[in-house]
């Protein structure tokens, strides 16, 4: 972590990652998992293996707001000592002050630094969301989440919003949200945003998302700002149990026969017709497995709101505020309303019964005027 | 908002409301019906109303009359057709059967989804034909209301937009099966106030015809 001192920024990432012992053939098998989770052609792999060779190591200022630090764990823990890890060693992490060496007035000092040598250039991070209920809620050195924000991004070239909170307000947004908590996207409306959406996001996601805008600039996003490379496919259709839900087979507890056969999760509350994200083709811990594969339904974590999606354990198709009790008294009401109308009815009845005149038969034998 | 916004929006307090309409306007117009009731008869029939009233709930329900069969079998068939599959659409997929689990508390054993989607697309197709039989034949046409073909959307609509989020068309699926729930609200909303209430009385206007028809007597 350098803090005070800047390397010469002349050196290319090729050269970096050489000089931290990384071989030609590891380097190349990183470029080809990258192109592949990039859903890229096998003959884009060259090319990125030459524009990363080339990239130089930019600036990158990481913020932490209204955060648990799951997103810079899950970055961090990944698969250590990965290659991803060095190639986020190989960007120049001016200010993250989880990770940073530095403290007090010398990290505050790192990042009003690195802000002005980089002025316009440097890579924005930020995990966490930003409460606007009240600037004290949440504070770094006496200085609010807002206003950090807002100054940082003013010389940022493009701002990557890491984790479902800097994306779209994740947990402190969650209703009745106490700290008015919102997102980069709220705040921040002139720079590039990009939304690397999870609780946590996969690493290799995070670290995709860098690669391609050292290589290839900002990447092509979806309607909420996530790279489609990562976010471009659905959980429920790239998920290995899917067979199960197409015919019928569902789990209806966690350790009945259905799921200890592998069957849909559908039942059990699984939200992974609505999510989009990489879990089920990257998988986690290194392509080991995800969370479905481990026997638990996807929560969302990708998607806005997902912590008010009515319960993780709640199937997706089960309405959020309806209960039965509701539908008895909206029963209750109609059968008042009805009894008034029938009354009203009724009413109506037994009046054209009155008016009704009978009629005589010397009424009826009278001759007619005519 | 954006579409899990509003997907969030239509399972939730949308849904309140619609099912809060559907059941309060159904209770409310079958409570109407019922309570006008009938002049009591003090005339002894010699058939039982009761006995003629079964007879013709069950007997309207099969095509009995083999002139009216096959003078009317595009209607009867095509009728049949798109009903037993909204049954099969509505209540057999595992879906749907976890959503009405969650509002009276049990459920039941659902068919595999390919079956309910070839269920739905049978159901659209016949519900298609009989929309272009009611617009191409003379009588029909002339009897249909604007509140026919409103009926006829709103039963199209969600087996439509269900069938888009299930094969993932269009949209995303997000906003596709916000869509479908809107489009169900809004069949709840118009259910108790439209033609649609014939699924409830129906079976009582079958009885009060065969009830009258099977009393063989004078009324007082």
């Amino acid at each position: 972590m350098r803090t005070t001192q800047h390397e010469p920024h002349e050196e290319t990432l090729g050269e970096r990652l050489r000089s931290q012992g990384i071989s030609r053939r590891g380097f190349l098998k990183f470029c080809g998992l990258l192109a592949s989770s990039m859903a890229l052609a096998p003959a884009m792999v060259p090319k990125i293996a030459a524009a990363l060779e080339q990239a130089k190591r930019p600036s990158v200022i990481w913020l932490s707001f209204q955060e648990c630090t799951g997103c810079t764990e899950s970055l961090t823990r990944s698969h250590s000592p990965s290659i991803e890890g060095l190639i986020f060693d190989a960007i120049s992490l001016d200010y993250h002050h989880t990770l940073q060496a530095a403290s007090g007035y010398g990290a505050e000092e790192a990042r009003a630094e690195a802000m002005k040598e980089h002025y316009g250039k440097y890579v924005l991070v930020v995990d966490g969301s930003i409460p606007i209920g009240n600037p004290g809620f949440s504070t770094i050195a006496g200085i609010s989440n807002l206003d950090m924000l807002k100054e940082a991004a003013a010389g940022a070239a493009a701002i990557i919003a890491v984790g479902t909170c800097a994306a779209f307000g994740g947990l402190p947004k969650a209703d009745p949200n106490p700290t008015g908590a919102v997102s980069v996207a709220d705040i921040i409306k002139d720079k590039p945003i990009i939304n690397v959406s999870g609780c946590p996001p996969i690493p290799v996601v995070i670290t995709g998302t860098i690669a391609h805008i050292l290589t290839f600039g900002i990447p092509e996003l979806d309607s909420l700002g996530r790279p489609k490379a990562f976010y471009g496919q659905n959980i429920h259709d790239r998920c290995y149990r899917r067979p199960f839900y197409e015919r019928g087979l569902f789990a209806e507890t966690f350790d009945d026969e259905g799921a200890k056969a592998g069957w849909c999760l559908y039942k059990l509350g699984c939200k992974g017709p609505v999510t989009y994200n990489a879990c089920a083709t990257l998988k986690w811990n290194e392509g080991t497995s995800f969370p479905i594969e481990a026997g638990h339904g996807c929560i969302g974590c990708s998607e806005p709101n997902f912590w008010d999606f009515g319960g993780f354990y709640k199937a997706l198709s089960i309405p959020t505020g309806m209960t039965g009790q509701t539908a008895v008294y909206a029963a209750a009401a109609g059968i008042a309303v009805g009894v008034a109308a029938g009354a009203m009815n009724k009413k109506a009845k037994m009046d054209a019964d009155s008016l009704h005149k009978t009629v005589t038969v010397d009424e009826l034998n009278q001759e007619s005027p005519s | 908002m954006n579409e899990v916004d509003f997907l969030l929006w239509v399972k939730g307090p949308a849904f309140t409301v619609a099912v809060v309409i559907f059941v309060a306007g159904l209770v409310l117009r079958l409570f109407e019906i019922l309570s006008l009731g009938r002049k009591h008869n003090f005339a002894v029939s010699k058939g039982d109303p009761m006995q003629g009233g079964l007879r013709e709930m069950w007997r309207r329900s099969i095509p009995a009359d083999k002139a009216t069969f096959e003078r009317s079998l595009f209607t009867i068939v095509a009728g049949y057709v798109f009903h037993i599959g909204l049954f099969v659409v509505i209540f057999l997929l595992a879906a749907h059967i976890a959503l009405i689990k969650s509002v009276i508390g049990f459920g039941w054993p659902n068919l595999p989804t390919p079956v309910v989607d070839a269920f739905a697309v049978v159901t659209m197709i016949a519900l298609i034909a009989v929309l272009v039989h009611r617009l191409r034949h003379p009588v029909k046409r002339f009897l249909s209301k604007p509140g026919d073909y409103v009926v006829w959307a709103v039963t199209f609509l969600p087996l439509l937009t269900g069938y888009m989020a299930y094969h993932h068309l269009l949209l995303s699926p997000q906003m596709m099966l916000g869509l479908h729930i809107l489009s169900v609200e809004l069949l709840l909303v118009l259910f108790p106030f439209t033609k649609l209430m014939h699924a409830f009385t129906l079976f009582l206007s079958r009885w009060y015809n065969g009830a009258t028809m099977g009393m063989r007597g004078v009324k007082s």
